[in-house]
C-alpha cells in the first residue's frame, strides 16, 4: 500500500467519530432541538465504551454501552428542555460540563490501560479493487456502520412517514401539534438518537483510534461536529462529506509534522479549529440561504397551550 | 394529572428562590454520588461544602478563585441578556494573561507603579481583540458566535503553549516550559498578609458596581434587556443589533482578559501552560446562577469557588478525583435550569379548562 492510499485510509479513520456525532446532531436539529452537549455525550460514550470493553472483553458490549451512555446523557438534556422547557443553549452547555466531569470520574481507574484495537474486517471482493479497494473497504466494522447509518438516516428523513413527521415537528411545531403529532415525544426520540450517535463517535475514539482512555480526549470534536452540521445544511450525506474534510485536515497536520517541516506542533494543532471557523464563516455568509436550510423551529421551546 | 400552566408574569419570588433550591437539589444529588462512590456521604458533603468555610485560609482561597469568576461572569451576563453567547471566555482569559504577562516580562526589572496598570490595559485589550474576531464574523458574516468563540479558546490555549515553549520561556529555566517569575512591580499586592487574596478582588467588586449602575440606570442596559426579551421590538425601536453584539463581546472579552492578567500577576506569578484552568467555562454557570444580576453574580461566584476548594479538599482527604468539581458544577446548572421552569409556569393538578371543554 503506498503513501497516498495510507493517508486516504487514515482520513476515513480520523473522520469516523465526527461522522457519528454530526449525523446524530443532524437528526436532533431536524426535529427542532439544538443540543450543544455533543462534546459531553461523546466523552461519556468514550469512557463507557472503553470501560465496558476492557471489563467485559467484548467490543459489542462496549459499543452498545457507549451508545446507551450517550442516549442516557441526552435524555437528561431532553427531560430538561422538553418537559421543563429550559433554555436549550444553557442546558447543552451544562451537559458538556457535566459529561466531562462524570467521564473523568468514571475513567479515573482506567487511565493507562489499553485494549487491543477493534479488528479490521476487509469486505470480500470489493477490497480487492485496485487502489480504492484498500482505501474504502479495509476497515473496522464501525466505519461501515457509520456509512450505513448515513444512508439509513437519509432514507429515513426523505422516504419514510416517520421522517416526514420529524421534519414537520422541526419546521413548525405548532402546526405539527395541531395535526395531532406528539411533538415532545418525537423530539425526545430524536434527542436520544443524537446522543446514541455521539456516544458511538466517542467509543470510536477510545476503542478504535487510540485505543485508550485519556481525560478530555474528545478535545473539541463535539463542537467541530456542531459546525459540520451547519456546514452540511442539515443533510446527512453532506455531513459525511464535511466530516471527511475535517478528518483530512487533522491528518494533514500529522503528516506535515512527519515531513520534518520546521514549525511548532501547536500551530499545526490549531488547524482543525481555524478551518472550522473559516468554513463556518464562508457557509453562513449568505444569510437567506442559511435561514432557508435551518429547521425553522431550531432551538425554540414548545409549550402545548391546548 | 400534573401539568404546567404559564404564569402571566415571571414570578420574582421563584426567580430568586431557584438558585437556593438548585443548591439544595445539587447537595441531595451529591450525597447520592458520594454514596455510589463508596464514601460516607454526610462526611463527604461536610468536607466539600462546610469545612472550607471554617478557616480563614480557605476563605481567602475562595476570594482568589471567586475573583476571576465574578469578573468574567459580569462580562458574560450582558451578552447572555441580549442573546449573544460568548462561551469562549476561556480563550479571552488566556490571551489577556498572555499579553499582560508578556508586558511584565518585557519590562522585567523595570520598577514603577505604572507597570501593573499597563499590564492590565494590554491584557484587557488582548482579551477584547480576541473577542472582536467572533464579533466581526457574527455581524459581518453571520457566523455563529457560540462555535467561533469556543474554537478560538482552543487556539488561544495552543498559542500560550507555543509562546511559553518559545519566546517567553525563562532563559535560566533549564528549558522548562514556563516564563520567569514576575518581578515585584508586576505582581499584584496582597490583600491579607499570609494569603494569596490580591487586590484584583477589589477591582472585581468595582466592576460589579459599575455593571449594576449600567444595567439599572443607563440606556445601554435597557437596550441589552430589550434585545434579549423582545428582539423584534428592539429592531422596531431602532436599536442597532450589531452594536449590542459588538459591545457585549468586547466587554466580556476585556473583562475576561483582565481576569487573565490578575491570575497571572496574582496567585500564579508567571506564565505556565496550565494557567487556563476552566474559569471561563465555570463563569458561564456563575452568570446563570447569579440570575445575570451583578449582586447575584458575586454570591454565585463564591458558591462556585467553594466547589473548587471543596473539590481540592475531597481530593486530598478522600482520594477523589478533582473532576468531581465539574460534576458538581454541571449538576448546579442542570438543577437551576430545571427549577427555573417554576418561575415561568405553575404546577396545576387535573385537567385545564380548555382541555375539559374539548372533551
Amino acid at each position: 500500500m503506498d503513501l497516498l492510499q495510507a493517508i486516504l485510509q487514515g482520513v476515513i479513520v480520523a473522520s469516523t467519530p465526527l461522522v457519528f456525532a454530526a449525523l446524530g446532531e443532524v437528526v436532533t436539529e431536524r426535529s427542532g432541538v439544538l443540543n450543544l452537549g455533543v462534546e459531553g455525550m461523546m466523552i461519556m460514550g468514550a469512557v463507557a465504551g472503553f470501560a465496558i470493553t476492557l471489563d467485559s472483553g467484548s467490543y459489542f458490549a462496549g459499543i452498545l454501552g457507549a451508545a446507551l451512555a450517550g442516549a442516557l446523557a441526552a435524555s437528561v438534556f431532553g427531560l430538561l428542555t422538553q418537559f421543563l422547557m429550559s433554555n436549550q443553549v444553557a442546558t447543552g452547555l451544562a451537559l458538556t460540563i457535566f459529561g466531562l466531569g462524570v467521564a473523568a470520574l468514571i475513567g479515573q481507574g482506567y487511565s493507562g490501560e489499553t485494549t487491543p484495537a477493534l479488528p479490521v474486517l476487509p469486505i470480500p471482493l470489493l477490497s480487492e479493487i485496485p487502489f480504492i479497494g484498500p482505501i474504502l473497504f479495509v476497515h473496522d466494522p464501525l466505519v461501515y456502520l457509520s456509512v450505513v447509518m448515513v444512508v439509513g438516516v437519509t432514507l429515513f428523513l426523505n422516504r419514510t412517514r416517520a421522517g416526514l413527521i420529524l421534519k414537520a415537528v422541526g419546521d413548525n411545531h405548532d402546526a405539527a401539534h395541531a395535526i395531532g403529532y406528539r411533538v415532545v415525544m418525537v423530539r425526545m426520540a430524536a434527542i436520544a438518537f443524537g446522543g446514541a450517535c455521539a456516544g458511538l463517535g466517542g467509543a470510536y475514539l477510545s476503542i478504535v483510534q487510540t485505543p485508550l482512555w485519556v481525560e478530555n480526549m474528545t478535545a473539541g470534536r463535539g463542537w467541530i461536529a456542531l459546525a459540520i452540521v451547519v456546514f452540511s445544511a442539515w443533510r446527512p450525506a453532506r455531513a459525511l462529506m464535511g466530516a471527511y474534510l475535517f478528518g483530512g485536515v487533522t491528518l494533514i497536520q500529522l503528516h506535515i509534522q512527519g515531513l520534518g517541516i520546521e514549525i511548532a506542533s501547536q500551530y499545526l494543532s490549531m488547524l482543525p479549529y481555524l478551518v472550522t471557523i473559516l468554513v463556518l464563516t464562508v457557509i453562513s455568509y449568505d444569510k437567506t440561504r442559511a435561514k432557508l436550510n435551518a429547521p425553522a423551529c431550531l432551538g425554540r421551546s414548545f409549550y402545548a397551550s391546548s | 394529572m400534573i401539568r404546567l400552566e404559564p404564569r402571566k408574569d415571571v414570578s420574582p419570588a421563584m426567580a430568586y428562590l431557584a438558585p437556593a433550591l438548585a443548591v439544595l437539589v445539587t447537595a441531595c444529588a451529591g450525597t447520592l454520588i458520594f454514596a455510589a462512590l463508596g464514601k460516607d456521604p454526610i462526611e463527604a458533603m461536610r468536607l466539600f461544602f462546610i469545612q472550607p468555610l471554617g478557616d480563614w485560609f480557605s476563605i481567602s482561597e475562595m476570594i482568589v478563585k471567586a475573583t476571576p469568576l465574578i469578573l468574567i461572569a459580569i462580562g458574560l451576563s450582558f451578552g447572555f441578556r441580549a442573546g449573544v453567547w460568548n462561551i469562549g471566555a476561556e480563550g479571552q482569559f488566556t490571551l489577556g494573561a498572555l499579553a499582560g504577562g508578556a508586558t511584565a516580562l518585557a519590562l522585567y526589572d523595570v520598577a514603577g507603579y505604572w507597570v501593573l496598570p499597563l499590564m492590565c490595559i494590554t491584557g484587557a485589550l488582548a482579551g477584547m481583540a480576541w473577542a472582536a474576531i467572533p464579533a466581526l464574523l457574527r455581524t459581518r458574516f453571520n457566523a455563529n458566535e457560540i462555535l467561533v468563540t469556543l474554537m478560538l479558546s482552543y487556539v488561544a490555549v495552543l498559542l500560550l503553549s507555543v509562546l511559553i515553549h518559545g519566546a517567553l520561556k525563562d532563559p535560566e529555566g533549564m528549558n522548562f516550559p514556563e516564563s520567569r517569575l514576575f518581578h515585584d512591580s508586576a505582581t499584584l499586592p496582597i490583600l491579607f498578609e499570609g494569603t494569596r487574596a490580591h487586590i484584583g478582588f477589589l477591582a472585581a467588586l468595582a466592576v460589579v458596581g459599575i455593571a449594576w449602575f449600567t444595567l439599572g440606570r443607563h440606556i445601554f442596559g435597557f437596550q441589552v434587556k430589550v434585545m434579549g426579551q423582545a428582539p423584534r421590538a428592539a429592531r422596531f425601536g431602532g436599536f442597532i443589533e450589531n452594536r449590542v453584539i459588538w459591545f457585549s463581546l468586547l466587554l466580556s472579552g476585556a473583562l475576561a482578559g483582565l481576569a487573565g492578567v490578575f491570575e497571572a500577576a496574582g496567585p500564579v506569578g508567571q506564565l505556565v501552560p496550565a494557567l487556563p484552568v476552566g474559569y471561563g467555562f465555570t463563569a458561564i454557570i456563575v452568570a446563570f446562577l447569579g440570575r445575570l444580576q451583578p449582586v447575584g453574580i458575586v454570591i454565585a461566584g463564591f458558591v462556585m469557588a467553594l466547589t473548587y476548594i471543596g473539590g481540592e479538599t475531597a481530593q486530598i482527604e478522600m482520594n477523589l478525583p478533582s473532576a468531581i468539581t465539574g460534576v458538581f458544577q454541571g449538576m448546579f446548572l442542570f438543577s437551576l435550569l430545571g427549577i427555573d421552569v417554576f418561575a415561568r409556569y405553575r404546577l396545576r393538578w387535573g385537567k385545564s379548562s380548555a382541555q375539559t371543554a374539548k372533551g
